[in-house]
Parts: C-alpha cells; sequence; structure tokens
C-alpha cells in the first residue's frame, strides 16, 4: 500500500496491509503536527504532493529497503491538504520475521521518504507562514 | 513545441497557477525551459537556485534535454529535513 490521500490517517490501515503469517514484528512510524516549531505557535499545516511522482518515489523506497533487510511487506500513507495540531501527516508500517530488520526499514523508510517524495508543507503560524524545505 | 510545467508548494502561490504550458525551441535543455520561466515570474529568482526539477516524473540534471509533451515539474525542497 503506498498511497498519498486527503482523509485523516491511522497506522491501522497501514498494520493491516503488512500483516502476513511469516512476520514476527511490525514496525510503525506515525508522524504528528506538532504545535510549535522552531520557537513559533503553529495554527495548522497545509501539505501538497505531487502525487502521481511521489507513489512512485515511495515505491522506489520499499525497493531500496527490499535489497537492505529481510522484510516481508511495506506500506506508506501520506496525508495531504490542510492539518491540525495533533494530527497524523505519514503513516509507515514495516513487516519482517524479526524486530530488528522491521525496525530499521521502517526507520530508513520515513528518512528517505522526506529526502526524496515529492511533498511538501506550508507552516502557518500565529504570526506568519512559509513553505518548508529542509535545512541547506 | 511545448512542454507541460507542473508547479508546486511557493512555486505555485509565485506562478498562481498547478501547471503552464510553456512553449520553447526544439532541442531545448532544462536551463532554457527555467531561463523563460523565471523571466516570465521574476518572483521565482529567490528560488530558482534550491529547486530541483524532474522530466516525466524522474529527476533530471539541468542539461537533460526536452522533448514535446514532456512534463517538467518545478520541485522545491521536499518537506521533511529536520522539522519534524
Amino acid at each position: 500500500m503506498f498511497e498519498i490521500t486527503d482523509q485523516p490517517l491511522s497506522l491501522e490501515p497501514v498494520v493491516n496491509a503488512v500483516k502476513k503469517s511469516s512476520s514476527g514484528a511490525i514496525a510503525t512510524f506515525l508522524g504528528v503536527v506538532r504545535e510549535r516549531t522552531r520557537g513559533r505557535m503553529v495554527r495548522y499545516l497545509e501539505y501538497d504532493a505531487y502525487r502521481e511522482m511521489a507513489v512512485p518515489k515511495m515505491r522506489e523506497i520499499a525497493d531500496e529497503i527490499r535489497r537492505k533487510w529481510e522484510v516481508d511487506e511495506i506500506a506508506m500513507l501520506h496525508r495531504i491538504g490542510h492539518l491540525q495540531v495533533g494530527e497524523a501527516s505519514v503513516a509507515i508500517a514495516v513487516s519482517a520475521p524479526h524486530r530488528h530488520q522491521a525496525l530499521a526499514a521502517c526507520a530508513y523508510a520515513i528518512d528517505r521518504l522526506k529526502e526524496t517524495v515529492p511533498i511538501w508543507k506550508k507552516e502557518v503560524w500565529t504570526d506568519g507562514e512559509e513553505w518548508v524545505g529542509p535545512p541547506t | 513545441m511545448r512542454v507541460r510545467v507542473r508547479c508546486f508548494a511557493a512555486v505555485r502561490e509565485i506562478v498562481g497557477t498547478g501547471e503552464l504550458v510553456v512553449d520553447l525551441p526544439e532541442g531545448s535543455t532544462l536551463t532554457q525551459l527555467v531561463d523563460q520561466v523565471r523571466g516570465q515570474f521574476p518572483r521565482l529568482e529567490g528560488l530558482v537556485s534550491s529547486l530541483l526539477f524532474s522530466v516525466n516524473r524522474e529527476y533530471a540534471p539541468f542539461d537533460k534535454k526536452l522533448a514535446p509533451g514532456d512534463e517538467v515539474a518545478l520541485i522545491p525542497p521536499v518537506s521533511g529535513g529536520g522539522h519534524v
């Protein structure tokens, strides 16, 4: 499961998508909107995505993971649109026979997603707004 | 030749639309496309040095040659980095 959605996210669909009888572990990551960022109070975030490229880039990350670790299944969901503080923006689950592979692959998945998947967020603060990219 | 240019995030706000159609001489590269678009939208100037580009949904270098009907995207730095 690799999707961009404008609907609220939870871990349940990604966990269900990676369940396999060969798995002994499912590692998950849920990214949520934080109230305070670099000293400013967040009112809400606005996410934008290049959907037609974002989903193939998620699949490429899954391929990278399969070359590095023995895993069973990988699922990634990213929400776009208007998100309030506390809402989930990204949900990832990785199943594997053993926990170490699942945990390492899940951490890799979120790090790579932030590097290569064309999704952007606008932080709207109580006193301004900005499209945010990585520190360069 | 005509190419489609998809615009996102800060670029979309400056350009005022999610998609442009740009007319270029045959054999043009991404560099020439970018020069044309920044000429049309001078407010992109501050952003151009941080942009990445894709052609037909794959990241591409500045010297990539374009073909009629290509889908180019102007890609600001993606959302992650150290902030989340």
